[in-house]
């Protein structure tokens, strides 16, 4: 019961960690981000490097963890096993560009700006949410 | 180029702020720090697996707050209207739920572990958005 609570803590403190580093980077900032889209129009190429922060650090602790066997709070390692490029993950994906492209919002961002009491947050967030369920049930329904 | 906005210093030092919360929730918990699929499986896992979902997303909604115990928060600029913010927000959720991850689950967590399949989905998700980008600011 006791590493439930570790896991659930670590968990908040990781969570709140990231928000920072979205604030930080101008990633909770839609026009910045639509900036760095924009590579046809005044580019913004800012956030490309947030993506060289973020994998330099994460590709150090995927690393690591290979020679590990089982976690710090001794749990497994839950590495994605799906490998193969699927319909869905296309589709999904093509989607998934489109929204952010329209609005410059993603989902760790939306929730950051949806917390500090933004209602453009509230409302993107209320439809992603929807949206999730609108892509369970489908996937339940192609599997 | 839009050196006006350029910010290096603050987007590399966040960029490693969410490196370190992607490390340290994979060396600790042993999971993937992907947003899209932390939230939706917040509100349809159940116990154990809920709690720290939760927390992760509760973080994450706080962490505004806690910057403004620092420092005043940052601009932030939402030019779209409700409908195009209700329609890409719906787009986000299926497609990156349906896609199996966004911009954290594939582009940081899976190209960090070399993933094909991430690489595959990124790349897809990056030029459709640069795509958007273009036709709605130079075309239409």
């Amino acid at each position: 019961m006791k590493k439930h609570r570790f896991l659930t803590l670590s968990a908040f403190i990781c969570g709140l960690l990231f928000g920072l580093g979205l604030l930080m980077a101008g990633m909770a900032n839609p026009a910045k981000v639509l900036g760095f889209l924009d590579i046809a129009g005044l580019w913004d190429p800012s956030l490309a490097l947030v993506m060289v922060g973020g994998i330099v650090v994460a590709f150090i602790a995927f690393s690591l963890s290979k020679k590990m066997p089982h976690s710090l709070l001794q749990t497994k390692f839950n590495w994605p096993d799906a490998t193969a490029i699927t319909k869905p993950l296309l589709i999904g994906s093509t989607l998934f560009g489109l929204g952010w492209g329209l609005v410059g919002l993603c989902p760790g961002p939306a929730l950051v700006l949806a917390g500090s009491g933004a209602i453009e947050g509230l409302l993107f967030v209320v439809f992603m949410l929807i949206g999730f369920r609108l892509a369970d049930l489908v996937q339940a329904r192609l599997s | 180029m839009d050196w006006m906005n350029f910010t290096p210093q603050q987007s590399l030092l966040g960029g490693l702020f969410i490196g370190l919360a992607t490390a340290l929730l994979w060396l600790l918990n042993g999971r993937i720090a992907g947003i899209s699929g932390i939230a939706a499986g917040s509100l349809t896992s159940s116990g154990a697996e809920r709690w720290w979902r939760l927390a992760f997303v509760l973080g994450l909604v706080l962490s505004s707050w806690v910057w403004l115990l620092l420092a005043p928060l940052p601009e932030v600029q939402v030019t779209s209207n409700y409908q195009l913010l209700a329609l890409a927000g719906l787009l986000v959720g299926f497609g990156a739920r349906l896609g199996s991850g966004c911009t954290s689950g594939h582009g940081i967590c899976g190209l960090s572990r070399l993933s094909g399949r991430s690489l595959v989905a990124t790349v897809t998700f990056m030029t459709v958005a640069m795509v958007t980008v273009f036709v709605v600011r130079h075309l239409l």
